[in-house]
């Protein structure tokens, strides 16, 4: 019989594909020859945008490159410009970003397991999964003031401090939900419709991940062992216990294992770092670089002048470049930024976790089966809005 | 990276960088333009630098023009390193997709946003913007808001395109 190709489109707009992504697949009857995807129609030229701005104002972009993720990107582009800048953040600040990109992990993990299940057709998982991720989001906004885009965390520190509620509402919350993953759990881990959905589906081996750049749960379900927490600890991160979950097949199931596991590390971070959250400050005191306190702003002419001229010209690191990154929920997410000594960064450059977790899909997909597009794209969670930037 | 691995380095590469510096203990290799494959392929086989973290370019405003910056990480020792080149405008640089998968699409928006061309790259084109968008956003000579800033968006089909 002769053999016939036909090509499909798949996206932009398709609720499986978690936002803008477009695929053309080149099809056998159900098994897939070739996949294509087609990114950038998310591209609002965020890296431009920055180079214009100072590096307080670049901030807000960072909040909208990975939505899901709002805190651990702020840290990331911090972790940057404090490097570059030289400055040390004091170690309540230190905990208190640790507390809060982990908060942000769990909300974003559960986000994910709540869609990748319905993608595969559980739909009670995203009940279930909403209910905490409510609760986390509650307790960021609680804090920050906001629910997606806080720009919380600040060049020197954080943007104000925690209180004794905030320390409350966090305690109720990581005591409860050991519990609440061993429910999301007894829905999925020994389903056998899931298993059977998922197990040795969009396999990925060790040596294509790392060849394909790709971090994060992905790469650690295909049972190569880097997290950048652990590679190379920023905040703090070396004085916590935690240990790195490992999958061995490098399929969806196990892309799965790894991301429950990671709520439980979590929230044993959390825990750790509410229980040992040290006193003092909660910004660096590098006058040149942090704005002074609101209260000494409306009482003393000298912070007033100091607040306006921050605000107005912004900062000059000296010349040179650094590259910072962090351990998002996605993969490292880092920052490149070259400086010329300006207030504004000469080249912002973001490498973000989807754009190369991505571009290892056709890899994985090629010689399923259509169905199984659905699953793997769910398992790699992407966003695509920084993958565009 | 420890003193002696980073001593070894630039032994095994002694006469093939154009210079190497430190700032903020991030170890930078700059290198001459034929030879950035050849340094890159001994950094990944003799060093053991199995993942390409980032790939990008910087305009520099200065001849030679661009710079194309990698980040390397290596798993079995858990450091990075950091390698520039530099080209000028409409020069190539050779490729590095065959050495590692995710050069492809890195590379593609470098061409996307600088214009740098990869010589040998299996598919170079546009990967973020459209296949007619004029120019290269990311140069600084590129006006941040676009040339078209209060023009209204057009759309063209595929085949009008053709």
């Amino acid at each position: 019989m002769e053999r016939t190709i036909m090509t499909i489109n798949m996206g932009p707009q398709h609720p499986a594909t978690h936002g803008v992504l477009r695929l053309i697949l080149d099809l056998e009857g159900e098994t897939i020859v070739k996949a294509t995807p087609v990114i950038g129609y998310l591209h609002r030229g965020v890296e431009k945008i920055a180079e214009s701005r100072t590096y307080s104002q670049a901030l807000v972009f960072t909040d909208r490159l990975d939505y899901t993720n709002g805190l651990s990107n702020n840290l990331a582009y911090c972790l940057a410009v404090e490097k570059l800048l030289g400055i040390e953040v004091p170690k309540r600040a230190q905990y208190l970003r640790v507390i809060l990109a982990e908060l942000q992990r769990i909300a974003a993990h559960l986000l994910w397991l709540a869609t990748h299940a319905l993608d595969v057709g559980a739909m009670t998982v995203l009940f279930y999964a909403f209910r905490e991720r409510e609760k986390v989001l509650d307790i960021i906004e609680y804090i920050t003031g906001a629910r997606l885009t806080p720009s919380f965390v600040r060049v020197g520190g954080i943007a104000r401090d925690a209180d004794k509620t905030f320390v409350e509402k966090v305690r109720d919350f990581v005591s409860e939900f050991p519990r609440r993953v061993d429910e999301y759990e007894t829905l999925l881990t020994e389903n056998v419709i899931w298993k059977k959905r998922t197990i040795g589906v969009g396999r990925l081996s060790a040596e294509e991940a790392i060849s394909y750049g790709v971090t994060g749960p992905v790469l650690r379900a295909s049972g190569v062992y880097y997290d950048v927490r652990k590679a190379y600890p920023y905040s703090s991160y070396e004085e916590f216990d935690f240990i790195v979950p490992l999958g061995k097949n490098g399929d969806v199931y196990d892309r799965y294992i790894v991301r429950v596991q990671e709520l439980r590390q979590s929230n044993r971070i959390i825990l750790q770092a509410i229980e040992g959250l040290p006193s003092g400050p909660y910004k660096a005191k590098a006058p040149s670089v942090v704005p002074p306190d609101k209260e000494q702003v409306q009482s003393d002419i000298a912070s007033l002048i100091r607040h306006f001229k921050l605000v107005a010209e912004g900062f000059r690191p000296e010349k040179g470049e650094v590259y910072a990154s962090v351990e998002a929920p996605k993969g490292e997410l880092g920052f490149y930024i070259v400086s010329d000594g300006s207030e504004r960064p000469y080249r912002f450059r973001i490498r973000t976790p989807s754009f190369s977790n991505l571009s290892a899909l056709p890899k994985m997909v090629e010689g399923q089966m259509v169905a199984d597009v659905i699953a793997t794209i769910g398992s790699i969670d992407i966003v695509l809005g920084e993958i565009d930037r | 990276m420890t003193e002696t691995r980073k001593n070894s380095i630039l032994e095994a590469l002694k006469g093939r960088l154009v210079s190497a510096y430190e700032f903020r203990e991030e170890l930078t290799l700059i290198v001459k333009k034929e030879d950035v494959r050849g340094v890159l392929r001994t950094l990944k086989e003799t060093f053991s630098y199995d993942m390409l973290t980032d790939l990008c370019g910087v305009d520099l405003r200065e001849p030679p023009r661009f710079a194309v910056v990698y980040h390397l990480h290596s798993m079995k020792y858990g450091d990075r390193i950091r390698v520039k080149v530099r080209v000028e405008d409409g020069d190539e640089v050779e490729t590095v997709s065959d050495m590692w998968g995710c050069a492809d699409w890195l590379e593609r928006e470098a061409y996307d946003m600088f214009g740098i061309r990869f010589k040998g790259h299996p598919d170079l084109r546009r990967i973020l913007l459209t296949d007619d968008f004029v120019g290269y956003p990311l140069r600084k000579d590129f006006p941040t808001e676009g040339y078209d800033f209060d023009r209204p968006f057009e759309v063209r089909l595929e085949e009008e395109m053709a």
